[in-house]
């Protein structure tokens, strides 16, 4: 490698830390100047002290895990199955999945709120438990692409046709099939795809705002309009979260023995 | 009725008939081997009678019941696939724990059964690894062990050995039939490997284009071969040209030179008939035994170690034949005049 090649590339590196790092740093630095003249938590002690604060954040936390659920129970068994059987349906479905990406929230959320108000045949948002659905149903939706990217791609890396056959000729139906050896064979595909999920999930503003349920992204938007250090500080609560997730992808990765087979 | 009787199977992919009326009856405990040309349709019977494949029409009767209509996971048939298919997952244990664990098994039993398996296969110390830290050969051997584990009616075989080098190879092949012997399990093995065939199965199956073309023991297979096809498939085939020179006499001739044939040649098979010889039917230099002799002319010389091949030219064709090595006498030139002996007896008539 060439003198100018090699310094061209320190340079593209520290560009880029700078173009990621020093905004970030900006924004840590600014979040502990609540206190005059000296650095403090006191932006971050205030909002975790903040009961709301405590709510949002807990009912989007909720709100993740059964988003999880719910498009993993959705998106494992149709992945396996278009890969198993309807090879030939693959860019449809996949056309379907990345349908989220481009019908903005808004429209999918109008369409839940006609479909489903207090006057139509399936009245869904007159009931809290019923809202929540709705808002569960239209987060799986919005992670729709990123979850079943990340579980097809998984499952191509296993011979998925050649196991579910083996399995069946030792007995096994379709759940023990799914549960005992497709799941854990891409669990680490299916933990990645939860954790962009989660990050979706606790930023998400349109959806809760609209359907009115006291979920975090209302709450950090309703804060950045009021206060002056606060919202700093959940910028960097926020950043953590997320940061937080993407380790633990690296940590699932990790725990899982037998992936480091040179296939 | 036989332990396993599969009666006019046919399998279309499309338009494509690629199983065609195959028959086929195996009794309890034997070995039977499916032996044929690539895209011959092998997997295809063979999944058909696991279960992964329906037929378009026939029927497959496992201890006299109909099982067409089961599903894979209820007909109790093992199954061993050329890619081992064990569960990345799973340690070597827990695989072959798999279909006790499914068949709600107890926990001791199905320890103690594990545990036979794995000294079956002689791998009694690798329980605890995964299958990624295994050779191919180890891992096969597993495979076989986890499809054993729950007593299946019978065992199916698809090409499991063709994923693994030659020398494991051959001493998988005697293993397998070991096993399978000391268990005394129907199996139907699939291979395009005549020598795999040859040596491990009671019977042969010779499949080609969809249709089981001769149904035999390996000797009879090699020997007796009743089509074209298969006495071109099994073995090394010499075939001489010979005129028909009296037909109910049996009388031919090759090259000039008359030949007796030890029955009648059929009228069907017309003027010119072909007649071949294994290699080791035929023999350089007079000898006793072997009324016909050839004038010849040495082509090539390969030199295998206890057997040499020697080609010559007979004829107007080139044959293949056979001799062992002999410390004291150095083999042939090229080039060299020579002659070949055969006996009629030896002979497979084919239609020319
Ligand atoms: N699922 C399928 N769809 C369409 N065609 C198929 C399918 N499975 C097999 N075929 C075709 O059927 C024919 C027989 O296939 P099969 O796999 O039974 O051959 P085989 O004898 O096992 O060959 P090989 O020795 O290469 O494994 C082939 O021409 C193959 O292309
Ligand atoms: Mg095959």
């Amino acid at each position: 490698m060439s003198l100018w090649t090699r310094l061209t590339g320190w340079f593209a590196l520290l560009f880029g830390l700078g173009y990621f790092a020093l905004p970030l740093l900006g924004l840590t630095e600014f979040s502990l100047r609540a206190r005059r003249g000296v650095y403090s938590l006191d932006a971050y002690a205030k909002v975790i002290a903040d009961p709301e604060f405590q709510q949002t954040f807990l009912y989007s936390v909720s709100m993740a895990l059964v988003t999880i659920a719910l498009g993993v129970f959705l998106v494992l068994p149709t992945a396996f199955w278009v890969r198993l059987r309807l090879p030939a349906a693959r860019p449809y479905v996949e056309f379907i999945t990345l349908l989220p990406l481009v019908i903005p929230a808004i429209v999918i959320v109008f369409g839940y709120i006609r479909l489903y108000n207090t006057s139509s045949w399936l009245p869904l948002t007159g009931t809290i438990m019923g809202t929540n659905f709705l808002l569960a149903a239209g987060y799986t939706t919005l992670a729709l692409p990123y979850m079943y990217r990340a579980i097809d791609t998984g499952l191509r890396t296993i011979d998925v046709a050649t196991l579910t056959e083996a399995a069946q000729s030792l007995g096994a139906g379709w759940t023990t099939i799914l549960g005992r050896i497709i799941l854990p064979n891409v669990l680490v595909a299916v933990l990645s795809g939860a954790f962009l999920t989660f990050a979706i999930v606790i930023g998400e503003f349109t959806l809760a705002a609209l359907l009115d349920r006291p979920a975090f992204g209302p709450y950090l938007q309703r804060i950045g309009a009021n206060k002056p250090y606060e919202p700093f500080a959940l910028s960097v609560i926020t950043f953590i979260i997320t940061w937080g997730c993407m380790g633990l992808i690296q940590l699932a990765n990790r725990f899982t023995t037998y992936t480091k087979a040179p296939r | 009725m036989s332990f396993l009787e599969i009666s006019h199977l046919e399998k279309s992919f499309g338009p494509l008939r690629v199983v065609k009326d195959f028959n086929l009856s195996v009794e309890k405990g034997e070995f039977v081997s499916l032996l044929g040309p690539s895209g011959c349709g092998k997997t295809t019977v063979l999944r058909m009678v696991a279960g992964f494949e329906t037929p378009d029409t026939g029927s497959i009767h496992i201890e006299g019941k109909d099982v067409v209509r089961l599903g894979p996971n209820a007909r109790k048939i093992g199954m061993v696939f050329q890619a081992y298919a064990l569960f990345p997952n799973l340690t070597v244990s827990q695989n072959v724990a798999f279909g006790l664990k499914v068949a709600g098994v107890g926990k001791a039993e199905t320890a103690d059964r594990v545990r036979e398996m794995l000294s079956l296969i002689g791998l009694p110390d690798l329980g605890d690894r995964y299958p990624f830290q295994m050779s191919g050969g180890q891992q096969q051997r597993v495979a076989l062990a986890r499809a054993l584990a729950v007593r299946p009616r019978v065992l199916l075989l698809d090409e499991p050995l063709s994923a693994l080098d030659a020398k494991i190879r051959v001493s998988l092949r005697s293993q397998i039939r070991e096993i399978q012997q000391r268990l005394g399990i129907t199996t139907i093995f699939v291979t395009h490997d005549q020598e795999e065939a040859l040596s491990m199965s009671d019977r042969i199956v010779v499949m080609n284009g969809g249709i089981a073309e001769q149904v035999g023991t390996p000797f009879d297979i090699y020997n007796k071969p009743t089509t074209k096809f298969v006495a071109n498939f099994v073995g090394t085939l010499n075939t001489f040209s010979a005129d028909v020179t009296d037909a109910a006499a049996g009388r031919v001739s090759v090259g000039g030179t008359p030949v007796q044939l030890p029955a009648a040649v059929e009228p069907a098979k017309g003027d010119r008939i072909g007649l071949a010889f294994r290699p080791e039917a035929l023999h350089l230099g007079r000898a006793i035994g072997r009324e016909v002799t050839l004038p010849a002319v040495i082509r090539a010389v390969n030199f295998h170690g206890s057997v040499i091949r020697i080609e010559v030219e007979a004829a107007g064709t080139n044959v293949a034949l056979d001799t062992f090595n002999r410390a004291d006498t150095p083999p042939p030139q090229v080039g060299d005049a020579a002659e070949v002996s055969f006996s009629a007896r030896d002979v497979i008539v084919l239609e020319y």
